[in-house]
């Protein structure tokens, strides 16, 4: 046996050298993520805003959270039920060994504390836990939340609600969300100390923001072990980030641009359905309309409701607006959420010759009516207003078409300043109460805020409001299926579709897109 | 002296107050800042006494009056949408837009200057007319499109610079923070400054041109020729000399609109100054923004004309024998 000191040297540098090339491969796998818009705000109970929401979810944990698929899956909380003797208490039982970013241990205390500061007035999440009278720690590992009364879906609330650190929380004087009023600059705005897989490194709001794995995280190591998460407003800027490799993931591809990124050497784009869908809807009730050339209300008369019905055509805005980008459908309730039938998605051939026989026995000389559309919210949402003009115009409704910005738009629904318009709705919740309580329910005391509509039906309201506290889910079911036979059968609703999202990433990276559009770096796979 | 200024100061605050006026009434026209701030589940109820706590129901003329008292003593507010103060906002932006203003100002002036005078002087040339005709072409393309055509060919297809951000910056004593320090910083700088000064340029090159060719058939310039010196000094020591002095006056009033019309370059480049903060915080109708960042270009244009105003004055003797005229 010879001794060749070269040889071994090159071999020692050789090996050093694949070992620092196989550390830095696991060391540092950066994802840089680009969408539309920034966070607001790091503080977890301040913003109900969906980009808000989506890096929070990196940084903070909540008790449960939502598979793409719908179903709950346990976070920070490993059980929940309701409390076997007293259906108004939910219980949950807690992960055990989950720390902070900090090094502070995740106790019973630290939801305690969520649960009072998601509920003060200053929060963006209150309406969520209205039914909420308190939280009790019964030991480091068990919450009792008390409710005012039965609140069998309540936990579908949570997904959302993310949990602080008490004692972080008290140290920086953080113990209530930013409060506009009041004036003053509020820690936890730019500052974060939560349970999840991602720490804080920088932020630079509306710059950049980056990420890194948090090594004390319970669960598996994600592959993904640094973030940078950057806005970019403009959507050709943001394409062209991702086509000139400065960007690895785009979160919002304009609806033009996915056929030809398809196409694109080195991209890969993938797509799901939304938890939003696109309806008209009308003021059916008022006698007189604002803006009609008639003496009394078009949308009163069912036979008109039902020629729109007949004159939309669905297949034409999803191929020529949308390009292929959505799901038609019949009523507003995209497939995943609790109450939807597949009978909720069909819809007939538009027939013209009919709708405009309906009309005519009304009106002989058709009317006209003012259409209100946002031209900034949704996906090509002027661009369907603008189909539906010509739609309506085919069968004697000459509809004049108002289209501004969101800010513009939504307070003529909220304030009945509207006879017809456009609007879109997601379930958060996954059920259809949801919807029930928004938009069917008479506009009183909480309920029926977006129902723009005015559509009144006493009967149908005490329904709605006994969904709430059913224990019984196959009962309650049954009674959903009979509400939304009700809604259906008086046209509340003329749906357009139900949104798809579009991500387009670096070939390589495979990630879900989950329905409420809050992807998740923990769960990115990188291959190749 | 002091007379003059001081009568100016005084125009210069009625015009600040003007500015903000107008503005308040405008903003109610905006939309409702209350529908971004708030989730759907929001009951009306709760919308209504958000609106009541922000003085959203107040009449113009009192919110306006608030916000006035309040900006006197240097609070604009919190910000409805990033809810950090505005002024600190503003102040963390604003080095963005400066040094991007600055760099695109002085590219405008130095190429402006440059291309003005060689085709002033090559008036026949192939070049010269090439250039005009290019120079055109920047005239009457909007911004957005040269913009996203930059970006198209040298960050997507030749991938020669980058296509959005400002790339690493350096904090500089007094929180200033610069991107002229870093590789990144620098190159960031390149795209957006051309898109910028792309059209102001063009007009200093026009301008110049005209004033050279002007200049060239005066009479000292025939007399400076005569005296047999070098075409090199009749040029620019005769000619360019004299036809800086308008040309520095536009180049100073169109600093102040290459900050305020910023705006466009900023959003398609994602470069994190004041302009894109503005459009960013029209969109979600965020008041506080909006009216703070509205006072501050006032006050630059305001501040930019005054000094203008003051140079005049000292400049120009004649300004000071009519005055005095015609007082009497």
């Amino acid at each position: 046996m010879t001794f060749h000191p070269r040889s071994t040297l090159r071999t020692l540098a050789v090996s050093a050298l694949a070992l620092a090339i196989a550390a830095g491969a696991t060391s540092a796998e950066t994802l840089r993520w680009a969408r539309v818009t920034d966070a607001l705000t790091l503080d977890p109970h301040s913003q109900n805003e969906g980009p808000t929401g989506a890096l929070t979810h990196h940084i903070y944990e909540t008790l449960v959270i939502r598979d793409v698929d719908g179903s709950l899956q346990p976070r920070l909380a490993t059980e929940w039920r309701i409390h076997p003797d007293d259906p108004t208490v939910w219980v949950f039982t807690l992960r055990q060994g989950v720390t902070f970013h900090d090094g502070s241990p995740f106790t019973a205390e630290d939801v305690v504390f969520s649960f009072e500061r998601v509920r003060h007035e200053a929060s963006g999440f209150r309406a969520l836990h209205t039914a909420v009278t308190g939280a009790t720690a019964v030991d480091d590992y068990t919450v009792h939340v008390q409710m005012s009364g039965p609140s069998p879906l309540y936990v579908q609330n949570l997904t959302n609600f993310f949990i602080m650190d008490s004692g972080w929380a008290a140290a920086n004087n953080v113990l209530v969300p930013q409060n506009f009023a009041a004036g003053e600059d509020n820690f936890a705005v730019r500052n974060t100390n939560g349970t999840g897989p991602y720490r804080l490194v920088s932020r630079d709001p509306e710059v950049r923001t980056v990420l890194a794995a948090y090594e004390g995280h319970w669960g598996d190591a994600p592959q993904v072990t640094e973030i940078v998460y950057t806005p970019i407003a403009e959507a050709a800027t943001r394409v062209a980030a991702l086509l000139s490799g400065e960007v690895d993931f785009v979160q919002d591809v304009p609806v033009q641009d996915i056929a030809r990124l398809q196409e694109t050497a080195g991209v890969t784009v993938v797509t799901g359905p939304e938890n939003r869908n696109i309806f008209f809807s009308y003021d059916m009730t008022s006698p007189r309309l604002i803006s009609a050339n008639v003496e009394d209300n078009p949308f009163s008369h069912p036979e008109i409701r039902e020629a729109m019905a007949l004159a939309i055509d669905r297949d034409a805005i999803q191929q020529v607006v949308m390009r292929g980008q959505s799901q038609p459908s019949a009523a507003p309730l995209p497939p995943f959420v609790n109450g939807w039938r597949e009978d909720l998605h069909t819809y007939g051939a538009p027939d013209l010759a009919r709708a405009e026989e309906l009309v005519r026995s009304i009106y002989p000389d058709g009317f006209s009516v003012t259409l209100h559309c946002p031209n900034d919210r949704y996906l090509n949402d002027e661009a369907i207003c603008q189909a539906m003009v010509g739609m309506m115009g085919r069968i004697g409704i000459t509809v004049n078409l108002v289209s501004q910005t969101r800010s513009q738009h939504f307070p003529l629904i909220e304030n009945w300043q509207t006879d017809f318009y456009l609007l879109g709705w997601g379930v958060p919740t996954f059920d259809s109460a949801y919807v029930f309580d928004f938009l069917v329910h008479t506009r009183e005391e909480g309920f029926g805020s977006y129902n723009g509509s005015r559509y009144s039906n006493p009967e149908l309201d005490a329904q709605i409001e006994a969904l709430s506290t059913m224990t019984d889910l196959d009962a309650r079911n049954a009674l959903i299926a009979e509400i939304w036979d009700k809604v259906v059968a008086d046209r509340v609703f003329l749906n357009v579709h139900n949104q798809l999202l579009a991500y387009a990433v670096r070939s390589g990276i495979s990630l879900d897109v989950p329905p409420d559009n809050s992807p998740r770096m923990w769960e990115v796979t990188l291959g190749n | 002296m002091i007379a003059y200024i001081l009568r100016r100061l005084f125009q210069s605050v009625i015009v600040m107050l003007v500015v903000a006026l107008i503005s308040f009434a405008l903003f109610r026209y905006v939309g409702d800042p209350i529908y971004a701030m708030v989730g759907q589940e929001t009951s009306l109820e709760d919308r209504e006494a958000l609106r009541e706590l922000l003085g959203l129901n107040d009449p113009v003329v009192v919110q306006f009056l608030r916000f006035l008292g309040n900006a006197v003593q240097g609070d604009f507010g919190i910000s409805y949408r990033l809810q950090e103060p505005v002024m600190e906002l503003i102040l963390s932006r604003l080095p963005a837009t400066l040094e991007l203003a600055l760099v695109s100002g002085l590219l405008a002036f130095v190429f402006g200057v440059g291309l003005g005078v060689y085709t002033a002087l090559r008036r026949k040339g192939w070049l010269s007319n090439l250039i005009m005709s290019v120079s055109l072409i920047g005239v009457s393309l909007p911004t957005f499109l040269i913009g996203v055509l930059l970006i198209w060919v040298f960050a997507v297809e030749l991938q020669w610079l980058p296509s959005f951000g400002r790339g690493d910056v350096v904090e500089l004593p007094g929180g200033w923070r610069t991107g002229f320090l870093t590789e990144s910083g620098r190159a960031s700088l390149i795209l957006p400054a051309v898109t910028l000064g792309l059209y102001q340029m063009t007009l200093i090159m026009r301008l110049v041109r005209a004033e050279m060719l002007e200049v060239l058939r005066t009479d000292y310039i025939k007399f400076a020729r005569a005296r047999g010196l070098s075409n090199r000094a009749v040029h620019f020591g005769h000619a360019l000399k004299n036809t800086l002095v308008p040309v520095i006056t536009i180049t100073g009033l169109q600093l102040g609109a290459i900050i305020a019309f910023a705006i466009i370059t900023e959003t398609v480049f994602q470069w994190p100054g004041v302009g894109a903060l503005f459009i960013n915080s029209v969109r979600v109708v965020d008041v506080p923004v909006m009216a703070a960042y509205l006072m501050l270009i006032a006050l630059i244009f305001v501040i930019i004309n005054l000094i203008v105003d003051l140079l005049y004055f000292a400049v120009d003797p004649r300004l000071r024998v009519d005055r005095a005229n015609a007082r009497h």
